[in-house]
């Protein structure tokens, strides 16, 4: 067989796996691959500003598609920029690939000029890592580097591969199958336990399902606005979950949690039994974990098993995969439903229950003239009416979202919901624009949170990538003051920020810039952003003062939540 | 509570770091911990020893099994089993206390494996009752240096660790 150059291995095996993208940096380390990866006009080579907007861009890129996100890098500090981007998508459990190039074999270890020990430095970050220490092994290692990163609960893994192995010669193949002796997922649910868990609902009388973003990863939604209409079980989402089960559907309770709504919060704690799928119990979710749902039994679906019990003890584990067992349990119940008669008649009065929490504290926020982000979501949601990808990046912008947005449907919010970081919506908002190029694709962003990676207005602007950023702009980092506000007697230490005038900024790059002070302004210009197809930077004046209700102060419980 | 947990992993560099990095980046604590290759040079059985509640071990071993080089997490808490751990010590040992020294070795079943005018070095295995009690007649002689290799563990009878052998699987 003829002998290949490990550059050109890593452009075969991208195509073999179906790459279409790959967002990446150059540097002296990547210059094998990238003048290879040059004549491959069939993956799309988006260059950003900052490693760690490529792996935002891939991370964001992964969660509209549900295909692997890819990334290049350089050795050294094109690495290391990258950690933030791998533990955002580690916590989240994005798939995402980055392969970071290496210095030569013979210089790990010395100090070499833009060295770094990346796979010591990422080990705690990815789900897998590798260096390539033999060319003979790229083929299989980058393989199994996309296995692991789609399959099980699916993370990131990084690959790093030295300079001297990009120009290498070898005869080794793409394997085609994978085998990990240790990585063996389990997808099938122990069937007795789903028929424990079913008998469990059967019994009871104010079930709750609590999914979260383990509904997205394995495509359940179908699946479970089945099983929640047919057994007329009311489901709330952590922030992960939002659009798993339309935001529309009455059934529908709104986030639980610190932000959560007050119907969704008081229907855990009167639960008495929960069916979580997917879901990890945060402790952004549960509050204050010895008052978490005093009076439910928990079923807990996932497909990983550290993530039972880690948190909240469970009564029924069931280890698989959250589609498969939707699926089945919806089968069980068919097989079974005269057990649940009485459940059925029961059912009635939980929901009555419900619609009185409902109507008694709905989300709101007081009208009062000033400009309110919240109605600005409203607005966006309006005019969109759910057909759009949103991304949001970190604090009272991402809960205002997540609150007054109606997620319609699967893959449309990007968040960085486990590590909380400022500055991921723009670059996610620019991978999942290039994955569809004629979605409508925004960000809802802070003050704070924009000037964290604002760089890759650059990079929207090259590749004409016409993403709409709403900037919420208090003067503050809003989240911070909101509890210096409530906890710090109004101390607001660090948290006023200087920001520069967005408008010109979009401007002095090449985007369309625009400045909203007045609810009047709102709609109109918001519809002419969302049509010019240009990217678009609209600075909304909010009123500085708005905090995010409902709140479940840190370490209280659910129930105990600070009201508008 | 104290427990000993076998884990057999793929013998490849990393992945010490890895299963080290498990226990500190949660807060678990490592009393010993031994590697070395198995029979399968492409195999090393680990023999960790650890403490905690059962919630900690639990966590301990699931994460342990999570970790993808990582082929079978054994826990010896309901397991019958063996276990032995050998130390050396270097022991002052001159005039008449080199005979008493001698005979407790003896007693022990050690051996001296260096010596010297003013010193013996001893080593001793054995299981953990074994070691302490042999330190504690050994110390009044005087420790100059002491190491232990911590415990290595093997359920009795013929249990054996067996490694399900699958198919490749489908890529996706």
């Amino acid at each position: 067989m003829l002998k290949r150059t490990g550059a050109q291995i890593f452009v075969d095996v991208l195509k073999s796996e179906g790459v279409d993208t790959i967002f990446c940096y150059p540097g002296g380390a990547t210059l094998n691959i990238t003048d290879r990866l040059a004549d491959c006009p069939e993956i799309k080579q988006i260059v950003v500003r900052h490693e760690q907007g490529a792996v935002h861009a891939a991370d964001g890129y992964a969660r509209a598609t549900g295909k692997v996100g890819v990334c290049l890098v350089t050795s050294g500090p094109g690495a290391t920029n990258t950690v933030t981007g791998l533990a955002t998508a580690y916590m989240d459990s994005i798939p995402v690939i980055v392969f970071s190039c290496q210095v030569n074999t013979s210089l790990i270890g010395n100090d070499a000029f833009q060295e770094a020990d990346i796979v010591g430095i990422t080990r705690p970050c990815t789900k897998h890592n590798y260096l390539v220490k033999d060319v003979k092994d790229l083929p299989r290692i980058m393989k199994e580097a996309f296995h692991i990163a789609r399959t099980g609960r699916p993370g990131p893994v990084l690959v790093d591969i030295p300079k001297d192995v990009t120009s290498a010669l070898t005869d080794a193949k793409i394997p085609e199958k994978v085998f990990i002796r240790g990585y063996q997922p389990n997808y099938n649910p122990h069937l007795g336990q789903l028929k424990r868990a079913l008998r469990l609902i059967a019994q009871s009388k104010r079930p709750i399902l609590y999914t979260g973003g383990g509904i997205i990863s394995s495509s359940a939604s179908a699946e479970l606005v089945k099983f929640a209409e047919m057994l007329s079980i009311p489901v709330t989402s952590t922030l992960m979950g939002l659009g798993g089960f339309p935001g529309t559907h009455p059934l529908f309770l709104g986030m639980l949690g610190m932000h959560g709504t007050y119907a969704a919060n008081m229907a855990i704690t009167e639960s008495d039994v929960i069916i979580a799928i997917g879901a990890r119990f945060d402790d952004r979710a549960t509050g204050k974990i010895d008052e978490f749902a005093p009076k439910a039994k928990i079923i807990h679906i996932d497909i990983d098993p550290t993530s039972i019990s880690k948190n909240i003890k469970v009564d029924i584990p069931i280890v698989g995969d959250s589609k498969i067992a939707l699926r089945k349990m919806i089968e069980i119940y068919e097989e079974e439903k005269g057990e649940f008669a009485e459940f059925h008649k029961s059912i009635g009065a939980w929901h009555e229950q419900i619609e009185n929490w409902k109507k008694e504290y709905p989300l709101t926020y007081v009208r009062d003239g000033t400009l309110k982000p919240q109605f600005v979501i409203e607005k966006v949601y309006e005019i969109t009416k759910g057909d759009a990808i949103v991304a949001t990046e970190v604090g009272q912008n991402q809960m205002w979202t997540a609150q007054f947005y109606k997620f319609i449907k699967p893959r449309t919010i990007l968040t960085s919901g486990g590590l909380g970081t400022m500055g991921y919506g723009f670059p996610a908002s620019i991978g999942a624009q290039v994955a569809f190029p004629d979605k409508l694709v925004i960000d809802i962003a802070g003050d704070g949170s924009i000037q964290m990676n604002i760089q890759e207005l650059a990079t929207a602007i090259q590749y004409n990538l016409p993403v709409k950023v709403i900037i919420l702009n208090n003067g503050y980092l809003g989240m911070v003051r909101q509890w210096q506000q409530l906890f710090y007697q109004k101390r607001y230490t660090w948290s006023k920020i200087y920001s520069p005038d967005f408008v010109k900024l979009a401007q002095a790059y090449g985007a369309e810039g625009m400045r909203i002070t007045k609810e009047e302004e709102v709609e109109e210009c918001l519809r002419e952003a969302f049509s010019n197809g240009k990217t678009t930077f609209v600075d909304v004046h909010i009123n500085p003062e708005e905090c995010v209700y409902p709140m479940v102060p840190a370490g209280a419980a659910l129930k105990d939540m600070l009201l508008v | 509570m104290r427990h000993i947990i076998s884990v057999l992993v793929e013998n490849e560099f990393g992945v010490l770091a890895r299963v080290a990095g498990l226990f500190s980046a949660r807060g678990f604590n490592i009393e010993s911990l031994c590697v070395a290759e198995t029979l399968d040079p492409t195999l090393s059985i680990m023999t960790i020893v650890t403490t905690g509640n059962e919630f900690i071990l639990e966590q301990i071993l699931k994460q342990l099994n999570k970790l993808i080089n990582v082929i079978k997490v054994v826990d010896f808490k309901d397991i019958d089993y063996v276990s032995r751990e050998m130390i050396l010590v270097k022991v002052a040992a001159e005039n008449e206390k080199r005979e008493e020294i001698l005979r407790l070795t003896e007693i022990f079943r050690g051996s001296i494996v260096d010596v010297s005018p003013k010193t013996y070095t001893v080593m001793i295995t054995g299981d953990e009752e074994k070691i302490k009690a042999f330190l504690n007649l050994i110390k009044p002689f005087g420790i100059k240096e002491l190491v232990r290799t911590g415990p290595i563990a093997i359920p009795r009878g013929d249990k054996a660790m067996k490694i399900k052998e699958k198919k490749g699987e489908d890529h996706g």
